[in-house]
């Protein structure tokens, strides 16, 4: 048998903050918090190294400062992991979906979590083609953190939200883990889109890639590609879909008004056809308008004063 | 009858076509999109954005064949503003054209073979050519190729005040080409300068 002794690495988890749970959970942390763990093997009586298999490695900076950060790693997980070796059986463990904790508490209404699985059970990700797709696939438990309604800057929203999508749509082995479909080529099947890679930093997929849902700030309805948004104007113009998409959060906290009337936008991009400046539409129509009349006026006075002479 | 003078060389008339052209197509397409609207779309989105690459990317190689067009022959000269005395011809070009013109008064800085341009004239063109086109290439082709385009400038984002410089230079030329349409009625007749640009010969008056 293996002994129990697990030695610590030289590397520790980096957990700044005090949290309550940090004792119990360094325990784990202290083998799954990084890419390579030791243990003393009684049988042939030395140290060993391993690699920790990736899938198994827990963050321990993203973890605690993920929205999780006060659980115990057996808040979730089977007490029966305080054991080394694990339990071969303990693999078959089940693990909870977002809707198991937080469906149906008040605490969390304004998450609308119900709608969410209503909205993901009719999306793509949930076909008949695609098996065993759940929460996790897309949001990490152990380090998912909000980041729309907490004001971050639109381009590390989009880029978080679009590793999401990347993580499984450019790597073939993690898709088809999950799917048998073609997803190759993902850059090519958008090389109809005018400046791509702007695009891609800019917006997030789901802007184009699922149906808005008027009560959830982040759209969970995933479309099937040939329903995806291909109209340009549909971003590019003055009642732009970001508003109730990607800014929809920056919409219902700043009323637009005058002036940068798409102030959200302007903060941090430029879309055109979207980004309207009140005033200086209003200054350039003043300046169009009085060049206009000018040259109108000073031609009929030429034409007058000519036939007089 | 004067002698008409030939101010307008071919390749000087050939680069004015085409900047004329593709000026008018600029701005129609710029304007669609900036105003885009999906319900009544003026030129559809997507095509506005291909006709206003193609027509700024001709554009800017029509405009080095004027710029090097200026450096290699006599045109430049038209060009050169000589700075002593400059703000009295401009006083007096303007004061031709708000008062002396509706008076019968001549022009005070007639065409001549050495002095193609009034003085106002001359500015504008200057300040057009010289400032606003260059600004605007250098903002579409940064456009083109976003990337090139610094993410943050003192805070705000670099594509917001690149697209806003383009807007406001397109903006100016846009005005210039009301105006300089306008001003092309003042030859010897409302039509003659409109003839010169395209047989390259001009009739003093």
């Amino acid at each position: 048998m293996f002994g129990s002794f697990i030695l610590l690495l030289p590397v520790q988890p980096v957990i700044s903050q005090d949290f309550e749970n940090k004792a119990e959970n360094v325990k784990c942390l202290k083998c799954h918090g990084q890419s390579i763990y030791q243990y003393y093997n009684d049988w042939i009586e030395q140290d060993v190294k391993k690699m920790m298999h990736p899938n198994y490695v827990i963050d321990s900076v993203a973890y605690y400062k993920g929205v999780h950060n006060q659980f115990y790693c057996t808040d979730c997980h089977s007490s029966d992991y305080e054991e080394f070796p694990h339990a071969g059986e303990l693999r078959y463990e089940p693990i909870y979906t977002c809707i198991d904790c937080h469906g149906g508490d008040e605490n969390f209404a304004q998450f609308k979590f119900e709608i969410i699985e209503e909205e993901f059970l009719s999306s793509v990700h949930s076909s008949d083609s695609i098996e065993g797709f759940s929460c996790w696939n897309c949001h990490d438990p152990h380090s998912f953190k909000l980041n729309v309604r907490t004001g971050e800057k639109i381009v590390d929203i989009v880029a978080y939200a679009n590793n999401i999508c990347f993580s499984c749509h450019t790597d073939l082995n993690k898709f088809q883990l999950l799917s048998d479909n073609d997803q190759s080529g993902l850059v090519a099947k958008h090389d109809w889109l005018p400046n791509q890679s702007l695009h891609f930093k800019k917006v997030r997929c789901i802007e184009c890639h699922s149906q808005v849902h008027d009560s959830l700030l982040v759209a969970h309805k995933v479309m099937p590609a040939t329903q995806s948004v291909r109209k340009c104007s549909e971003c590019h113009s003055k009642n732009t879909m970001l508003l109730s998409t990607l800014y929809k959060h920056q919409v219902i906290e700043s009323r637009r008004e005058k002036g940068f009337i798409n102030a959200t936008i302007l903060n941090e991009s430029y879309v055109i056809g979207a980004s309207r400046n009140y005033w200086l539409n209003l200054i350039s129509i003043v300046i169009f308008g009085l060049t206009l009349g000018g040259i109108v006026i000073h031609g009929m006075l030429r034409i007058k004063t000519r036939k007089k002479s | 009858m004067s002698e008409k003078l030939y101010l307008y060389p071919v390749w000087l008339r050939i680069w004015h076509l085409v900047n004329a052209i593709m000026i008018i197509v600029l701005i129609l397409t710029g304007i669609s999109m900036q105003y885009s609207n999906p319900e009544r779309p003026f030129i559809r989105f997507d095509l506005a954005v291909t006709w206003h690459n193609v027509a700024g990317i001709i554009l800017t190689f029509n405009y080095i064949m004027f710029f090097v067009g200026n450096i290699i022959t006599e045109n430049g000269r038209f060009y050169h503003i000589r700075l002593r005395g400059f703000i009295y011809r401009l006083t007096a070009q303007f004061k031709y054209y708000v008062l002396g013109v509706f008076k019968g008064e001549h022009a005070p800085f007639p065409t001549n073979k050495n002095r193609k341009f009034n003085p106002l004239q001359k500015l504008s063109y200057v300040v057009i050519m010289y400032l606003f086109l260059p600004l605007i290439f250098i903002t579409g082709w940064a456009l083109l190729f976003p990337e090139t385009i610094w993410l943050n400038v003192f805070g705000l984002s670099g594509i917001l005040l690149t697209s806003l410089l383009h807007i406001v230079a397109g903006f100016f030329i846009s005005i210039f080409l009301f105006v300089h349409v306008y001003f092309s009625t003042f030859g010897k007749t409302a039509t003659s300068n409109f003839k010169s640009i395209i047989n390259g010969y001009q009739e003093p008056h």
